[in-house]
Order: structure tokens, then sequence, then C-alpha cells
């Protein structure tokens, strides 16, 4: 926007406007231009009486064109802001803003990958708000080949794809790929034959960037060794509303019998978080070019956390680190990585010990129950 | 599944698999689907493949569109030679069959152009 005034009061911002140098804006007030003034009024809501109103004051401007709702040449922009608390807006705006809109930002992005209308989605879907942030966090170019190893419904890869990457996922959920777990949304009964992630990218028009998604354990990975993805980017589960799994039994010398073995479904074990991340560092170091990035979320309690607590990879330096509140206690880190060196072969390393995200949660929620018990049974008496 | 993705996979990681590369592949329903030709990826991607493997692959499914054995030198600037490349690695999609290793014969479904790769505990 190019701003022209701006004010602490309405009345100021006509002023200035009043005494515009002229000759200033004529280039946007031409006869053959059309013309439109759009009111918006932030966290304070007006009706649209209000808001006309509001755009008449402006009948004093040396506007000669005509008015066209749909498509003007020239926009101008008024804008009142009431704070950031919707709640409780002030009678009058903080500031007030005018000037002529230039161009649009790609905040419309947001509401076009919107998961309300998106064909398949999960439980854990990302929103698309922060997948495209990751994607961004990703420094994702065209032509990249990006891998997200716990795809899921591949809502990371429509961000990366929207960016130009070409993208790949793996998952050990073999009833997610294939989109047969319980539709997510509440007003769907049975999933639809044809969801897929390959149906998502299709439906935003980027079934051109999809490579392929696979199903497979992250603890045992199937990439050739010399294979360089551009950058990683993963929402990894917490074990919370997705399961930390891989394959793997606590049966000591089990077999799978040849009559079972075509359909047999593998047995799963806990994957520690600390362990998850351990190998996902240790797999970004080997797989993302020198330079290239990754972005994963890491669960914290908040109470406990600590920047030297992060999982770590001599190979990968963090360059950044924000926090997104779930509640009073939990909280995620958007984690952002960059590969600095080829990861030293046969080094031992420092194996960070990470707190287990599941079992604070779950030890935590224990405790506030039995307390709320306590409070309750003292309230009573 | 796509060549592309194919020329990436190895089964190295199984017990006592030492190299498990390339795959084998046992195709059953192949689909040909038309996709966006972008001529800097591919020029892109092709210094990263495994050539000779990914004209076998392609040889083994019935879809080699005369590929040449050996890369050509100039290929950047050969729309028509990107082209093909682009055909066998994006558009040829293996929607049902099998990824074979190729030293223990162990085999991983395809389905639904779906590969699974997951090995069952008593493998791991």
């Amino acid at each position: 926007m190019e701003l022209w005034s701006y004010s602490e009061t309405i009345a100021g911002v006509h002023k200035q406007m009043k005494q515009y140098p002229y000759e200033l804006i004529a280039l946007y007030m031409k006869e053959n231009q059309t013309f439109k003034i759009e009111v918006e009024t932030f966290c304070r809501h007006f009706t649209q009486r209000e808001k006309v109103e509001k755009l008449e004051a402006f009948s004093y401007l040396p506007v000669k064109g005509q008015v066209k709702l749909k498509g003007p040449d020239v926009v101008f922009q008024y804008i009142e802001y009431y704070g950031i608390d919707p709640k409780a807006p002030p009678e009058n705006p903080y500031m007030v803003f005018f000037g002529r809109w230039i161009t649009n930002g790609l905040r419309q992005l947001i509401q076009d990958l919107s998961l309300k209308n998106r064909k398949f989605i999960g439980n854990t879907s990302m929103d698309p708000q922060l997948s495209l942030l990751m994607a961004n966090q990703a420094q994702i170019h065209p032509g990249d080949i990006i891998l997200d190893p716990f795809v899921g419904s591949g809502s990371l890869l429509v961000a990366a794809a929207h960016f130009g990457g070409y993208v790949l996922g793996t998952d050990i959920d073999y009833l997610m790929l294939h989109a047969r777990t319980r539709p997510s949304r509440i007003t769907q009964k049975k999933r639809e034959k044809d969801e897929s992630v390959k149906a998502n990218m299709a439906q935003y028009g980027l079934d051109h960037k999809y490579i392929d998604v696979l199903v497979n354990d992250f603890a045992i990975q199937f990439w050739k060794d010399d294979i360089r993805f551009d950058a990683i980017i993963t929402d990894p589960p917490y074990g919370i509303r997705e399961a930390t799994e891989k394959i793997g039994t606590s049966k000591e010398n089990c077999t799978v019998s040849e009559q079972h073995l075509s359909t047999h479904i593998p047995a799963k074990i806990v994957y520690g978080l600390s362990s998850l991340f351990y190998d996902l560092l240790a797999f970004s170091a080997k797989h993302l070019k020198l330079g290239g990035r990754l972005v994963c979320w890491f669960p914290i309690f908040r109470e406990d956390y600590q920047e030297d607590g992060l999982p770590r990879n001599p190979s990968l330096q963090l360059v950044a680190n924000s926090e997104q509140i779930l509640n009073k206690h939990t909280s995620r880190r958007l984690l952002t990585y960059k590969k600095m060196s080829e990861p030293i072969n046969k080094v031992m390393e420092e194996r960070n010990h990470i707190t287990d995200f599941r079992t604070r949660y779950y030890d935590n929620r224990e405790e506030t129950r039995k307390e709320r018990r306590m409070k309750r049974a003292m309230e009573r008496n | 599944m796509k060549l592309l993705t194919h020329n990436m996979l190895t089964s190295k990681c199984m017990k006592g698999v030492t190299v498990g590369y390339p795959l084998k592949i046992k195709a059953v329903d192949v689909k040909e689907n038309e996709i966006d030709f972008n001529p800097d990826f591919i020029s892109r991607i092709i210094p990263k493949l495994d050539w000779p493997v990914l004209v076998k692959a392609a040889d083994s499914i019935g879809k080699n569109d005369n590929l040449p054995e050996d890369l050509l030198p100039e290929y950047e600037s050969d729309t028509d030679f990107l082209k093909k490349v682009h055909h066998v690695l994006l558009e040829i999609d293996i929607v049902n069959g099998e990824l074979i290793c190729p030293e223990t014969g162990r085999k991983f479904p395809i389905n639904n152009g779906i590969p699974n790769m997951l090995l069952n505990e008593d493998e791991v």
C-alpha cells in the first residue's frame, strides 16, 4: 500500500487528505480510470451501512473516473485499526490509514488451500497457514525435490508443491496412505474411493509435482545412500493423537509362517520420541544436500523447555526456532535446521536425551485430574 | 510408483543384503499419465540418476522408448531427449505389481501406485 496519510483520529486523516498536494495523487484520479474505495475495520465489526458512511466521508477527493467495484483500475484503501483484542475493541480506533492499494500478498493462499474443502484429510492434517510457513522456512525453489517422511494425508506436500517442489512422502500407516482409515470429518461416514495424497495434489492443479508416496517404516530406510533431497519438511507423530511406532516385536525368535505371509500385518512397537528425533536428524544429515533444510515440529513441555534440550546433530545447525503454544503446559516448536557439512561416519555422536513427551503429557494429566478431584471434594466438605 | 522413485530405492537395509540395488520390477498394471513437462527439472535430475538402471527398468516393463544406453553428452539442449526422459521418469506409473529384492527375492507389493516397503517384525 502506498500510504498517503495516517493519524490517531479519523478527522486527522481527512484533514491530511484535504490538504494533500493534488499533483501527487492526480495520476490515480484521471477521468478514464475506474476506482473503488475499500474500507477495512481491523478488529471491530461495522455494518455495511456504517462502512458506506465511512466511505462517503471521502466525497471531497478530486477523483474524476467512474466507480467500478469489480476489477477497478485503482483501489483506495481506508483502514481503521482497533487493536488486536476482538472481545473488547475501543470506541475509537487507535490508528487510521489511507492510501493506494498496490498489490495483494499471498494471504489468499491460506483460504485457497483450506482444509475445509480438501479432498483427503486426516486427524492431524496441518493447517494451511502453517504448512505454507514451513515450506517458506525450507526455502523451497521450483524444481527442488522435497521429502516428508511422516507424510500422512500430505498437507505439507501440498504447500511444498505450491512453491514448485517435486514431492515424495513416506508413512508407516498403510491404511492412511490408501485412505482406508476412518474419515476425519464428522459429516463424512465413509472415505471416498478416490481419496489420496495424489488426489489432493490434483485438486490444486499440482499433480505434476507429485512423485510418489511409499508405505515405509522411518526406522528402516530404503533410500539409496547417495540420494540427496533439497529439503525435508515433516510433522512427526508426538505419540498423543498419532502413535509413534516402528516395526518390531517384544517376542523373541518370532517368525511369520509361510501361510500367513501374504496377509500378515507387521507388529509394531513404540518408537520413542527421543530415538525418532535422533534418527530424523541423522537421516537429514545424510540425505539433505549441503545447505538444504530440515523443517519439523517438536513437542515440548513448556516448563521443561531449554534450548539445549532440543534434538541436535553435528552436521546440522539450528537456524530458526519458534513456538506455537498448544495449552498451558504444552507447546510445539517449529525447528529449522540447515545442513552445514557431510556427516563423519563412525563417530559416536553425543545423544541428547529428550524427556519423553508422551510420558510427561499423561503423567501431568493424571496429576491434574487427581488434583481436580481433590479440589472438588474440598469444596463439597 | 514412478521409475524415478525406483531409481532411488534399495533393499540394502535388510538383513544379509549387501547391495540390494536395483530392485527388480514386476509390473501387472502400468498406466501412462500426461504430466506437465519441465525441462529444467529433468536436466537437473538426470545427473542424479543411475542412468543404466533407469534404462534397464524401463526395458523390463516394456516401456523403453529407445533410450540410449549411455547418456548423451549435451542432453540439456536436446528437448526431444529430455521429453523422452520426462516420459519415462514421471509419466509411467506402475499401479499394481511388485518390487523384488535382487538378493533375497523378498517381494514388496505395489497397490494403487503405492509400494509397501514394510518389513515384518521377524525381518528387522
